[in-house]
């Protein structure tokens, strides 16, 4: 519910905001674009072990490492499974730091008004529900909109 | 008065010497009648003083002010040095410590004027000796005139080049006039180059600085004694600029006079009448103080430049050595410069190893290629070694409280005992240096209140009554290891049962089947204090487990051994360096690992059948040792592509005393690493210790040894 309110605060009516539109199997999600730092490609990665399934690893960018996840497992969707497409987003979070997640493709940036994002009715059935943070109308269909901070945010 | 820039400076240099105070003052506390301390101290108190006065911190310069009024005294022989005397010093220190800790935190010296404590300073004046009144005396005589005179021509002194020459003279045909002055900084001032820097401002205000000596970098640098001269050239009068350079504070002298172009010029020709005109010299400047000058603008200046045209002359004589600026040697430098160039240094062997496997994988590389791959190589490793050097200092700074602070532990747990360190000169990385220090007093005091017995108790269990604590500091491989002991009462393993139980940390059954070892290592559960008075000094929450987890984060582990009724004895191990080790790459199924070297004793090549089950654990013996084998695969979830026929690859490594053989499938070989660490994202996994970037730039994970044993 925070995050929500926070949204809120952050988007006055009228003003627009950019995503980036992924797709993680048929579904589109969006990707505040101000939390993104770099999109590479799949790359090896190397596994860390004894750590929750949905932490695929450590890749280097340029240099550093950084850790990947996998937004799929996490969600509770089928594994990941690498395509030409497949691609690591990689994103500077306030709390977590710099992290890579893994989504099948990349598709574009829409620019959304904010008006045209509806925040969605939390229903605790649907636990997927919990990693959104609203719901985009853009042309090209509905757009989910993640929130990135109970996405990465490490299961209990 | 803009002081900001120097206060970096100012704090750094507070340290030193409220930490040589805390160490002088205990020796005093020793050896009252030293007088090598006792200078020692009153010239720590004094500089303080004038730096604190500098930087405009009034209530910080009073009590060190009065704290030097005391060690005056002292040193006059008018008062004895006694116990109370020494806990009302250092209680001045912890207030001067708690001033230094508001400036750096705030820049301001905060409210406290410590008020208590300077009456009690001024009783022990007043009790000692009778004569209150002298507060240090010396400090107002004005310095001897003659040294004073002798250098007061100093602007004089100045040779001019053809270039500041020709500016002079078409300043005068501007209509300005060209001043010569010299400067006289107070003998009590702390930073010379700050008040330097105050003056060129102020002059600069009315006036174009021509020609300084010594050089304005010089001057900027502090290299110069107690004068500087300045060539000037200005519109405004002569007083206006004196009085306006003598306002600046600890500034004891302004002295200038007109000089005409001739004098000047014709400088170098003149030399001949050197000799004669050098008494004149010392005459004119050091009659205009500041406060005359200020009186008498211009006129009488001129006067004096006509009466004696030699000043200029006396380039020839040269000047008396003044003492020499003691060049330092050393430079301070920004820790996080350090760590920018330590982070190049880390690239630049990720580049140098990205390179070794690109010829490797080229295949064609010729010797020349490899030779100076090998030369690359090695000035990668000096240059790195070099760069950790730089980083490394002796703990001294760090241990060097605690003599203080277990004096103060034996007043108020009023038991008697007496520290003993060694080793402060061992050296670690600055960063570890700086962090290490809590989790070392923690230990301390937990020896002290809960390790030590009363003096009674000791008398009765026939031990010397003054209880002893050791704080031992050596180097061990590539690791540094840092020694807590004590002769007191040893850990009760008893005691901490029941209470793990109380507390329901452990139940019953767990307990009856724990060993002692485990039962000593629940010490280090999160909230666990076995005191069972909670006292000021320990048990206030901050237990060891604060203490672990502070070392863990270091890279570092804390070991408990103890004797109950003989003593306990606490073992830090930190690793030498934080960023780059020599490691050893193995290979487990598809997977590279790396394991520090440091930890390697040795590797075995062992026959399947040579591996025996003791206990359902896997063992294999090793010249009259028997050491459990870790199968890697297993504890990291790896298919081994190994054929379980064939020989087994041990790894050898070694915790403290402790051995334990890693199974791997294979070796790659030695490469140095740069260690990155895997970020908080992924912490759970304790047996990992950090990441590292081979060449071709896959990332291979570090192996904790330590945690796998």
């Amino acid at each position: 519910m925070n995050s929500m309110n926070e949204v809120e605060e952050l988007r006055p009516v009228g003003e627009t905001t950019q995503f980036i539109v992924i797709k993680l199997g048929d579904e589109q999600y969006g990707i505040d674009i101000k939390y993104i730092d770099n999109i590479v490609r799949m790359q090896h990665i190397t596994r860390v072990p004894k750590v929750d399934d949905y932490l695929k690893g450590v890749i280097n960018l340029r240099g550093e490492v950084i850790p990947v996840m996998s937004i799929r497992i996490k969600m509770g969707l089928e594994r990941d499974v690498e395509t030409k497409s497949s691609r690591i987003i990689i994103l500077k979070l306030e709390q977590q730091g710099t992290i890579g997640v893994i989504v099948d493709e990349v598709r574009e940036v829409v620019t959304l008004e904010n008006d045209r994002i509806e925040k969605v009715a939390y229903d605790s059935k649907d636990e997927n529900a919990n990693f959104l943070c609203g719901v985009g109308k853009s042309e090209g269909g509905l757009i989910s909109l993640l929130d990135l901070n109970s996405v990465v945010l490490e299961s209990v | 008065m803009d002081v900001s820039q120097y206060l970096e400076i100012f704090l750094d240099e507070t340290n030193e010497h409220l930490q040589n105070l805390n160490t002088q003052i205990l020796s005093l506390e020793q050896d009252p009648e030293n007088m090598d301390t006792i200078n020692e101290i009153f010239r720590a108190a004094h500089s303080l003083k004038g730096m604190a006065g500098t930087m405009g911190y009034k209530r910080m310069q009073t009590l060190t002010h009065d704290m030097e009024n005391v060690f005056s005294e002292v040193r006059n022989g008018n008062i004895k040095v006694k116990a109370d005397m020494i806990d009302v010093l250092f209680q001045c220190l912890d207030a001067l410590e708690e001033y230094n800790t508001n400036i750096r935190e705030s820049s301001d010296e905060g409210t406290n004027d410590n008020g208590a404590l300077i009456k009690r300073l001024n009783d022990i004046m007043g009790g000692g000796s009778g004569e209150t009144s002298a507060p240090a005396p010396q400090e107002q005589a004005p310095q001897a005139q003659p040294e004073a005179a002798a250098v007061g021509g100093g602007f004089a002194g100045i040779k001019l080049n053809e270039n500041q020459q020709s500016v002079l003279s078409e300043a005068i045909k501007q209509g300005k006039s060209v001043y010569g002055l010299t400067v006289k900084v107070q003998e009590s001032c702390i930073l010379k180059a700050a008040r330097a820097f105050l003056v060129f401002k102020a002059i600069e205000e009315t006036s174009e600085i021509i020609v300084s000596d010594p050089s304005s970098q010089d001057i900027e640098d502090e290299k110069f004694d107690l004068h500087f001269s300045l060539i000037i050239v200005s519109e405004a009068a002569l007083g206006q600029v004196l009085s306006a350079a003598g306002a600046v504070s600890e500034i004891e002298d302004v002295s200038g006079s007109v000089l005409n172009l001739d004098d000047v010029g014709t400088a170098e020709p003149e030399e001949s009448h050197a000799a004669e005109t050098t008494e004149a010299v010392p005459e004119a400047p050091a009659e205009t103080t500041p406060a005359e000058a200020a009186q008498t603008p211009a006129e009488t200046a001129p006067a004096e430049a006509a009466q004696a045209p030699a000043p200029a002359a006396a380039p020839a004589v040269k000047k008396p050595p003044v003492n020499k600026p003691v060049v330092n040697r050393t430079v301070r430098v920004d820790i996080e410069k350090l760590d920018t160039l330590m982070n190049l240094v880390s690239e630049l062997i990720i580049a140098k190893n990205s390179l070794v496997s690109a010829s490797a994988m080229s295949g064609n590389s010729s010797q020349a290629v490899n030779e100076q791959i090998e030369y690359l190589e090695s000035v990668t490793t000096s240059l790195h070694e070099s760069v950790m050097k730089v980083r490394m200092v002796p703990i001294e700074s760090t241990v060097n409280k605690f003599p203080r602070m277990v004096r103060d532990l034996q007043k108020k747990l009023g038991k008697k005992m007496e520290l003993y360190m060694s080793g402060e000169e061992t050296e670690l990385d600055r960063t570890v240096v700086d962090q290490i220090g809590d989790p070392l007093m923690h230990l301390l005091r937990n020896s002290a209140d809960h390790g030590l017995e009363s003096a009674a108790v000791r008398k009765e269990r026939g031990k010397p009554e003054v209880g002893s604590i050791f704080l031992d500091a050596y180097q061990d491989g590539n690791n540094v290891v840092i020694e807590v002991r004590d002769d007191g009462n040893g850990i009760d393993t008893k005691a901490v049962k029941n209470k793990a139980i109380e507390r329901g940390v452990i139940t019953p059954e767990q307990g009856e089947a724990m060993s002692e070892k485990e039962i000593i290592n629940l010490l280090f559960n999160a909230g666990f204090s076995t005191a069972k008075v909670v006292s000021d000094v320990s048990g206030r929450g901050v237990g060891l487990d604060v203490v672990k987890s502070m070392i863990e984060s270091l890279s570092g582990e804390v070991e408990v051994k103890s004797k109950l009724g003989e003593g306990s004895t606490w073992t830090i191990r930190l690793p030498l360096t934080l960023a780059i080790i020599q490691a050893l790459m193995v290979e487990i199924g598809e997977e590279k690992y790396a394991i520090a070297l440091g930890s390697i004793q040795t590797i075995e090549d062992i026959l399947p059948s040579d591996v025996k089950l003791v206990q359902a654990k896997e063992v294999i013996q090793l010249r009259d040792l028997v050491i459990p084998l870790i199968r890697l695969n297993e504890i990291l979830d790896i298919p081994s592509k190994k054929d379980p026929e064939e020989n087994l690859v041990v790894v050898v490594v070694k915790k403290g005393d402790k051995l334990a053989g890693l199974v791997v499938d294979e070796l790659i070989g030695q490469q140095e690493i740069v260690i990155k660490s895997l970020g908080k994202y992924i912490s759970k996994c304790k047996i990992i210790s950090g990441a590292t970037v081979l060449g071709d730039g896959e990332v291979a994970l570090i192996l904790d040894a330590n945690s796998l044993i």
